[in-house]
């Protein structure tokens, strides 16, 4: 079933009408020119889904970036890539099917594709454990940034995850220690990584393939160190405030960018990605291209050196007089 | 107000005595009474049951370093609010208070000491210091102790007590996640020693960066230690958690940390994976 958001909802009565109307006119001949009728519509429709979407609040985005018709990184990976070959496990005993990984091939050159998958059906949800990873998706994720970097292949990485899981074999089995090597690694890669978060960037476990040389995001997608209904809770003791927490965690692309905390925005469809996979796809594809062709052009240590540069400038603090 | 109640404000009945300053400190799990300056004396370790306390960053730094060795460094670094965030109470109004009731301006103090023969750069942890949370001064002063580590070839030791990033300044908190284990990645080309000692408690993105990035990792005995927070499994799985969950022995048992040592050894410890680590020849172990 679709989920209708409530701020939608006027669009999705404009798409009714224009649906009608169309209809209608292919019933009766008698009813006559509408075509300036629904011309009409249309373009009512593109003024309100542009009035709604520009205007969207923190809690709104975390509402579309959370979207159950919204494209996961399989749908990307089928519209943008050739070949594409899952690999699994990640050679310490576990599966971590929260995280999927393999080369493809984009354009002409071979690419390392890694990225957490949600599952659309609850049987799927249930199998990805919806996107919240296991220590085992971040060693495979892992396994894999190691094997593109050996045959010098680049690494894109598609993030879209609450977090990472947090149960008690998720503890057992190290969690804390699975993200921070993570991290370590990717500040040492060799080869190009870019990141781009393609929904919900749930605090460590988006971060933990998360430190490429450019980080993009989807025009609706957030990013953030705690999700608002966290936040909310911890900091207001009210589960209330969720609205009032996302505002507060300035967690959109929008508000990332002006932060410099990501490299770029990369514009969804009109009205959202998930009302268009394809055009969400083919706009991504064109976001990644020059990014992808510039830093084939760099050396390991240019990479290295860049990547660990961009990190180091992230913080805001001052030196007070002594 | 009646007569009597009159009366009794008058004479200064029933008014709250200001408290004396309190002599004695119960034991959290023992509930034994304790004389502070005999607390202090133990490292503030319970003598009855060995319960560790949590201390604070100078009190620390004073149990590990050689006498008069340390030097503060980054002490007038501050937070300046870049996301304007404002809870119940605005997050400038929180900093002055831990500003005042602290002896460090962060979270964190920093600096380099000695420990026996070895010059270390240390960082430690102020968990009175909102909670020990992570936000950019802490990520700062960690990435500069660590570039002053390879800088002058010194080892690196973090004593971590923190509850995670700090979600005051949102996403720059999880960046300083990016930033540390970065500059952990030059530390550990250098090939120079970095111990991690996880004290309580150390969660959050202080656990998933860091924390468990050291060459050597050491925790106190019974600090909770994890990624996730004992209320958000609970609240996930809906079950009860097992007795000894995230504790450091739970750690020790599912082999992610080296050691569970006594904080009256952790000294020497220190000093020992020192000498282990720089070659140091055999009869300086001894001594």
């Amino acid at each position: 079933m679709q989920q209708i958001l409530e701020f939608e909802r006027e669009i999705y009565a404009v798409e009714n009408q224009i649906r009608e109307l169309v209809s209608l006119s292919h019933m009766y001949e008698g009813v006559g020119d509408i075509t300036h009728e629904i011309a009409k519509l249309k373009k009512k429709l593109r003024h309100k889904k542009r009035d709604v979407f520009n205007g969207l609040s923190g809690w709104q985005k975390t509402q579309v970036a959370r979207h159950p018709s919204r494209p996961y990184t399989l749908d990307y990976i089928q519209y943008l890539f050739r070949g594409f070959t899952e690999l699994h496990g990640d050679r310490h005993g576990g599966y971590g099917p929260s995280v999927i990984g393999g080369f493809a091939k984009f354009d002409q050159r071979s690419l390392m594709i890694i990225g957490h998958q949600k599952g659309r059906d609850m049987q799927d949800k249930i199998k990805r454990n919806f996107g919240m990873s296991q220590p085992a998706g971040y060693r495979k994720a892992l396994r894999l940034m190691r094997l593109a970097e050996k045959f010098n292949i680049p690494v894109v990485t598609l993030i879209d995850t609450p977090g990472a899981y947090p149960g008690i074999d998720a503890e057992e089995k190290g969690q804390s220690e699975a993200i921070a090597r993570n991290l370590q690694v990717m500040a040492s890669l060799k080869v190009p990584l870019i990141s781009i978060v393609i929904g919900e960037g749930g605090s460590g476990g988006a971060l933990a393939i998360g430190m490429g040389n450019r980080v993009m995001m989807l025009e609706h997608a957030i990013y953030s160190v705690i999700s608002p209904e966290g936040c909310a809770s911890i900091l207001w003791d009210n589960q209330k405030k969720v609205t009032t927490a996302a505002e507060a965690l300035c967690m959109t692309a929008q508000d990332l960018l002006q932060h410099k905390v990501i490299d770029n925005i990369i514009p969804e469809p009109l009205g959202g990605a998930h009302r268009n996979h394809k055009r969400a796809a083919i706009l991504l594809k064109k976001a990644l291209r020059p990014h992808l062709n510039e830093l084939a052009e760099k050396n390991p240590d240019e990479l290295i050196e860049q990547r660990e540069q961009k990190f180091r400038s992230l913080g805001v603090f001052m030196e007070e007089e002594g | 107000m009646s007569w009597i109640d009159k009366f009794k404000s008058k004479a200064g009945i029933g008014k709250k005595i200001p408290k004396p300053t309190p002599n004695w400190v119960e034991c959290k799990r023992c509930k034994e009474q304790l004389y502070p300056i005999d607390l202090e004396e133990n490292l503030s370790v319970c003598p009855k049951c060995d319960f560790h306390f949590r201390i604070n960053s100078r009190e620390r730094v004073g149990q590990l370093l050689n006498p008069g060795s340390f030097i503060e460094h980054d002490a007038n670094l501050v937070s300046n609010d870049p996301l304007k965030f404002k809870d119940i109470k605005r997050y400038k109004d929180r900093l002055k208070t831990a500003t005042r009731d602290n002896p460090v301006k962060d979270a964190i103090l920093c600096g380099t000491g000695m420990i026996g023969e070895h010059h270390v750069e240390i960082c430690v942890f102020q968990f009175k210091f909102m909670g020990g949370s992570m936000g950019s001064v802490v990520g700062e002063k960690i990435t500069r102790a660590i570039e002053r580590a390879i800088n002058e070839k010194h080892a690196m030791i973090i004593v971590n007590c923190s509850g995670g990033a700090r979600m005051q300044e949102g996403i720059f908190s999880l960046m300083q996640m990016a930033k540390t284990s970065s500059a952990l990645n030059r530390l550990s080309e250098n090939s120079l020693p970095y111990i991690s000692i996880l004290t309580d408690p150390t969660t959050g993105g202080v656990s998933a960066s860091f924390a468990f990035l050291g060459d050597i990792i050491l925790s106190e005995p019974g600090a909770t230690v994890g990624f996730a927070g004992k209320r958000v499994i609970e609240q996930t799985i809906k079950q009860k958690l097992p007795e000894g969950f995230q504790t450091a022995e739970f750690l020790l048992e599912h082999g992610l940390i080296d050691q569970v040592v006594h904080r009256h050894e952790l000294r020497q410890m220190l000093n020992h994976h020192l000498s282990l680590l720089k070659d140091t020849p055999l009869e300086a172990l001894r001594s």
